[in-house]
């Protein structure tokens, strides 16, 4: 990948931009996608065409494209953070495409007409999903112009969540969940966007106020308790959240935006007491949650005893765990699994299990590390990048990530009760791929300003020496 | 449909490629935290070698490479220095944009003249202190003194 010869000392820059190594990177993605492709169709159709390079070489132009506009607007940006999207993205297609396959046999074989594939759709909603991240990579040149609109990103992520609760059943509700707006024949999740939105509101929200949130009343048990009227905005938060369980009738987005919110309050005033009144409010909402609505009830109850649910509410779950034990440690190889017969949410929720049962632990593992990747380097970005607000919100996008996909991971392996969240970049599902496209746009965005070096400074600003100061907050 | 040992070639073929991009990666990662300073592939038959290229950027192995926030909001924060000066302050052009009541919007500079690092004070109203003494004029950095502005301490590194 060239990374042993340090390109600083050819050139006399200090800092290496990396351009060429995500280049390789994205080269190398582009063979494994191609080699998935190959494999799918040499074991479900028995062939390999020439259409497998054809594929490769549309994923890999998207990309390109994608590559060089980070070249030009984005230099010095993280050079893992693409790779390790495309090759999700890439692996999300091709399962999709295995899927759609397998059921057009399947209903060939019975005599039904085939089903429509979603696969080009996906591809389609890949395409704006790249689209999206262009666009935000071209006009926001400097994330912090983010902050200076921190209550409007809040007000609009707000309504966004609100929009699914206030219509009507009829075109918000999918199996039992109000989370969306259904309109000709197209369904979007606006909560996907809206917790974007909040993230950026609750980076500059905080980066405002950490000063008061971090002061301390008194000392109980070791934890520096906050004063009691500090407790406004995370109350606000929980109600929000519970708000979304109620109305939308949706656990994992509730549990999503509340967790996002107490971990950026933690980041921000580095204080361990908010994670404790946060896992305090957090339980007393679930169990709140779980007196009231039976819907809650049956995820809890299917949770602690799949197999006695098996030929109802328990069925995805079980089939879920049967894909797993089937995968074992290799997988059955891509396209010898039969997750489609056994889940109607292979695509979506249950992504997860296709890739257990067909690459196996080693396989999911695998995928876990490339989001463990992504992760790691929205972190370093945080850690790195010189402006307050810049360091939350990339830390915050990295964590809703992480939780995220520890949500979706630990909901189809039974580590915790089942709720439905998308697993990003890799499930079937087109509000949630562009949403997500635009949180790497933001991450690659703040990643940049991070590692690029320190602008040589010429002339004295021309504030320099005046008196006033102009004050931002 | 196809013969079982191309599929158990694919099965395991294809696992193996998965592995070889995540350990790509990591390279990339470990290339990131370890490689980014010249120190570690030894810089004396560098020099030797090519000794226009590095115009005395840097005194040798010793001379400071990084810029490290030991205390305050930033905590963490690492810049790479080169020979540009580096502007601390709260103002939105600074190389370390501080978030700290303590410090005026242009606080201090620090400047590399010939490899030595200068901080200087651009007449801040709480002070830049170098160490525990209030720092005037341009003064010279020993390496590991801290450089307290307000609640924020800032440490040369090698």
């Amino acid at each position: 990948m060239g990374e042993r010869t340090n390109p600083a000392l050819a050139t006399g820059r200090s800092i290496p931009t990396r351009r060429n190594t995500e280049l390789a990177m994205l080269l190398f993605a582009t063979v494994v996608v191609m080699a998935a492709q190959a494999i799918v169709d040499a074991t479900v159709r028995g062939s390999v065409g020439l259409n497998v390079l054809w594929y490769g070489a549309g994923f890999a132009g998207v990309w390109l494209v994608a590559h060089l506009v980070v070249r030009r607007f984005a230099r010095y940006a993280d050079p893992l953070i693409l790779p390790a999207v495309a090759l999700l993205n890439g692996l999300g297609l091709v399962l999709i495409a295995r899927l759609d396959a397998a059921a057009a046999l399947d209903a060939e074989s019975s005599g039904e007409p085939i089903p429509g594939g979603d696969a080009p759709l996906q591809l389609a909603w890949t395409l704006v999903g790249l689209v999206l991240f262009l666009l935000v990579l071209l006009f926001i040149r400097d994330h912090r112009v983010l902050a200076r609109y921190g209550y409007t990103f809040g007000a609009a992520g707000l309504v966004l969540l609100a929009i699914p609760a206030v219509l009507p059943t009829s075109i918000s509700e999918v199996n039992g969940a109000k989370l969306w707006i259904r309109v000709a024949g197209f369904s979007i999740q606006p909560g996907e966007f809206a917790k974007i939105a909040l993230l950026i509101f609750f980076a500059a929200y905080l980066v405002a106020k950490r000063d008061v949130l971090s002061l301390a009343s008194r000392r109980v048990l070791g934890l520096e308790l906050p004063r009691g009227q500090d407790l406004g905005p995370v109350l606000v938060a929980w109600l929000a959240s519970l708000g979304v369980l109620v109305f939308e009738k949706d656990l994992g987005s509730s549990l999503l935006l509340f967790g996002i919110f107490v971990v950026m309050l933690y980041i921000a005033t580095e204080r361990v007491s908010w994670l404790a009144i946060g896992l305090l409010l957090f339980s007393a909402g679930a169990f709140l949650a779980y007196q009231l609505f039976t819907h809650v009830q049956i995820r809890v109850k299917v949770w602690l005893d799949p197999f006695a649910f098996r030929n109802d509410e328990g069925f995805q779950i079980v089939q879920s765990l049967l894909g797993l034990g089937t995968g074992g440690m290799f997988g059955t190889g891509l396209g010898g699994g039969r997750p489609d017969s056994l889940n109607i949410y292979a695509k979506t929720d249950f992504i997860i299990t296709t890739i257990g049962e067909e690459l196996g632990l080693f396989g999911l593992v695998g995928v876990l590390m490339l989001y463990l990747i992504l992760v790691e380097r929205g972190f370093r970005a945080s850690l790195l990048v010189r402006d307050a607000f810049g360091k939350l919100l990339a830390a915050g996008l990295a964590f809703s990530v992480a939780l995220q996909v520890f949500v979706v991971v630990g909901g189809v392996t039974r580590l915790i009760p089942l709720t439905g969240l998308t697993t990003p970049f890799v499930s079937y599902g087109g509000s949630s791929l562009v949403a997500n496209f635009a949180l790497v746009a933001l991450l690659v965005r703040i990643s940049d300003a991070a590692r690029r070096p320190a602008a040589p400074i010429g002339a004295p600003p021309p504030l320099a020496e005046t008196q006033t100061e102009v004050l931002s907050r | 449909m196809t013969a079982e040992i191309v599929v158990q070639a694919f099965r395991f073929g294809f696992l193996i490629l998965l592995w070889l991009f995540i350990y790509a990666a990591f390279r990339v990662v470990k290339a990131d935290l370890f490689g980014a300073g010249p120190a570690r592939v030894s810089p004396v038959p560098r020099r030797a070698s090519a000794p226009v290229k590095d115009k005395g950027r840097r005194k040798g192995p010793r001379g400071p490479r990084q810029l490290v926030v030991t205390g305050g909001s930033l905590t963490g924060t690492r810049i790479t220095l080169g020979t540009a000066p580096i502007l601390v302050g709260r103002a939105d052009d600074s190389t370390v944009v501080l978030t700290d009541d303590f410090a005026s919007s242009r606080h201090a500079r620090l400047t590399n003249r010939d490899g030595d690092w200068y901080v200087e004070d651009l007449g801040s109203t709480n002070g830049t202190y170098l160490d525990r003494a209030r720092v005037s004029g341009p003064t010279l950095i020993p390496p590991g003194a801290p450089i307290r502005i307000g609640k924020t301490v800032l440490e040369l590194r090698s």
